[in-house]
């Protein structure tokens, strides 16, 4: 019993810092990312105590960059408006990272990891009703933005607060309705069992993921999840040029940092979603628990722990080439203008998806699959 | 689940609730409330109703709680004053309910043998296969009746919430 | 394990701070916050029942009152919002033309 709390807490604990790790990562990312886009260099230069020009190199890059911007964010002066309402200034950040956080407690980044005669499953808890749990913590996610907004005591950041508020329930419904057809794809709500359902092959060859079977909702989740994070091409309750920060204008110091956080810390969560129900989780293909079983027939006998490694730095590829797919159409395409872009979450993507389901359902009910 | 951990939530549920009645401003009254839902639900995935507890979380805290917060938004209202007078409601108001809590209290605390412990159920009691079929079989009628309900409801809300033409254009997007 | 006894009591509780919110307050969207409590407090109700028997029909009913709450407090809200621009008040003292 305690031993097996211990290894639940480790897990948490690693998906955590993982997570957390991977946003500061992904901040890095955007920046030097968006130059390479826009033909610049970015930012390169930081400098603490000059640190790097004693050490003789006087652009450390990533590393200093990294590490100077959340200390610069950190130690800034926390100011709450006059007027505003103190108690709920304070909580609307955290209020807004915590659902998006524990979502990842859902997300299988590796298969079974056999120590001694312990079995432990690399998810950091085994709900067998792990969709459903996704979308109650996506569905809690809209009260920190929402409070943000109105406990500033300023008309723009409610103004931004409402828009990202109504774009986010909207947006809901077609991440549920995606979810929905891929729960009726693979008949459970375990995200560990859809994750198994997606190894082994078809003809010999093709990897059995999701998204050869659904592709249509693999377009659904990425937009609603990118919507839902308010990411661009979706990002007017954060428009930069014409509210300022939206609903975070009011924030400075360590709360806009936390603000900042929970942007990519949602970048992360969408890919992860969107590698576990599409392409397969952790599995690399033609990997099985004993070692590789390749189309020619040749078969490479593996130990557990190097299997489960390679399942692990496979989930975290994938998880990463979808944070830079999305952190790519950031800067590839303009703003949607809000009503646009409520016409697109209710007229476009809601009939898609039900139209996407009732297809679903058909196929499964008539083709016996 | 373990008896700790109820009398835990159940305190917290309550002091949620008495924050719900007791709060001067509307938007701490609905975050009150929304903590009361989220313990309910928490509550009913300890009992292994863990769809009910989920949807509880999706459909109650996540939607309708949302819908409140609009409307507060959209009426303006600010921190109600302290209310005095009208004594003799308030006080004949709170024993009415402490004699109700007290009636309710000693009729539940001694149910039936029957109901006095958990029947054993199977792994997968609160799954939203159970449930399914449950709804399916049992409940066809009121399920199909239910989801006329709510194309009654969103039609219904549409109508009363729009603005006139005597008040002015239809609001477009804030 | 608490037995079911005690969460019928803690929804008793609920359901009558929910009736102390209905008296005391004034303002008409607390008072329809505290109505929604009391759906909820019954919901609690059903679900423990439901365990006691070792039945799945209280979910189901409770998954009803959950939709047909929702359906309610959508036209509810609906019907605040049209007496706030006839009476640009929700206080439910001052909504009394229709009082002897």
């Amino acid at each position: 019993m305690a031993i097996e709390l211990l290894i639940g807490a480790i897990k948490a604990i690693i998906v955590l810092l993982m997570v957390l790790q991977l946003s500061a990562i992904l901040l890095w990312f955007e920046r030097k990312g968006s130059a390479l886009i826009q033909d610049r260099i970015g930012a390169n230069r930081a400098a603490i105590t000059g640190f790097g020009r004693r050490l003789g190199m006087p652009n450390l890059g990533f590393v200093n960059t990294l590490m100077a911007d959340p200390l610069k964010l950190f130690t800034k002066e926390d100011f709450v408006p006059a007027g505003a309402d103190k108690f709920l200034h304070a909580l609307a950040p955290f209020l807004a990272m915590f659902p998006v956080l524990i979502t990842f407690a859902v997300v299988p980044f590796g298969d079974v990891l056999i120590i001694g005669d312990q079995h432990i499953n690399l998810q950091a808890a085994n709900l067998n009703v792990a969709a459903l749990y996704i979308l109650a913590t996506i569905g809690l996610g809209v009260y920190g933005v929402a409070l943000g907004g109105w406990a500033s005591n300023n008309r723009w950041a409610l103004l931004g607060g409402i828009r990202a508020t109504a774009q986010m329930i909207s947006y809901e419904l077609a991440m549920g309705l995606a979810i929905v057809s891929m729960v009726m794809t693979y008949g459970t709500l375990d995200l560990q069992a859809m994750c198994h359902a997606q190894s082994g092959v078809w003809f010999g060859w093709l990897p059995r993921w999701g998204i050869f079977v659904q592709p249509i909702a693999f377009l659904l989740l990425l937009t609603a999840g990118m919507a839902e994070s308010k990411r661009v091409p979706f990002d007017l309750p954060e428009g930069e040029s014409e509210l300022i920060a939206g609903y975070f204008t009011e924030y400075s110091g360590g709360k806009q940092a936390v603000f900042m956080l929970i942007d990519f810390a949602e970048i992360v969560l969408v890919s992860a979603l969107v590698t576990t129900f599409f392409f397969g989780g952790w599995n690399f293909p033609w990997l099985y628990p004993d070692g590789f079983h390749l189309p020619g027939g040749a078969h490479l006998g593996l130990p557990n722990v190097a299997v489960a490694i390679i399942e692990v730095i496979t989930f975290t590829v994938k998880v990463v080439a979808f944070c830079w797919l999305q952190i790519l159409a950031r800067w590839t395409l303009p703003r949607f203008r809000y009503d646009q872009l409520m016409r697109l979450g209710w007229k476009g993507l809601l009939p898609v998806g039900l139209a996407n389901v009732v297809v679903t359902a058909c196929v499964i009910v008539f083709a016996g699959v | 689940m373990p008896l700790w951990l109820f009398i835990f939530l159940a305190a917290l549920s309550i002091i949620a609730a008495a924050g719900l009645i007791l709060q001067r401003h509307p938007v701490h009254s609905l975050l009150a409330l929304v903590l009361t839902l989220i313990v309910i639900g928490i509550l009913f995935i300890g009992l292994g109703a863990t769809t009910v507890g989920f949807l509880q979380m999706i459909v109650y805290a996540g939607a309708i709680m949302i819908l409140f917060l609009f409307v507060i938004w959209l009426l303006n209202l600010q921190t109600q004053p302290l209310e005095g007078g009208r004594l003799a409601l308030k006080f004949l108001g709170a024993l009415g309910s402490a004699a109700l809590i007290a009636e309710l209290l000693v009729f539940v605390l001694h149910l039936p043998a029957p109901l006095g412990h958990n029947q054993p159920v199977a792994i997968d009691y609160g799954s939203i296969a159970r449930l399914a079929q449950g709804l399916f079989t049992s409940y066809l009628v009121a399920f199909e009746v239910t989801s006329i309900l709510l194309l009654v409801g969103v039609v219904g809300a549409v109508a009363l919430a729009r603005r006139t033409t005597a008040e002015g254009a239809p609001g477009g997007s804030p | 394990m608490a037995p079911p006894s005690y969460f019928m009591g803690l929804s008793a509780i609920l359901f009558c701070i929910g009736v102390a919110g209905v008296l005391l307050r004034r303002n008409i969207i607390i008072i329809f916050m505290s109505i929604e409590l009391m759906l909820n407090a019954v919901n609690l109700a059903f679900v423990a029942l439901s365990r006691a028997w070792g039945s799945v029909d209280g979910q189901a009913i409770v998954f009803f009152v959950m939709t047909v709450a929702a359906a309610e407090a959508a036209v509810g809200l609906g019907i605040i919002l049209s007496i706030y621009r006839n009476r640009e008040t929700v206080n439910a003292d001052e909504i009394n033309l229709m009082r002897w």
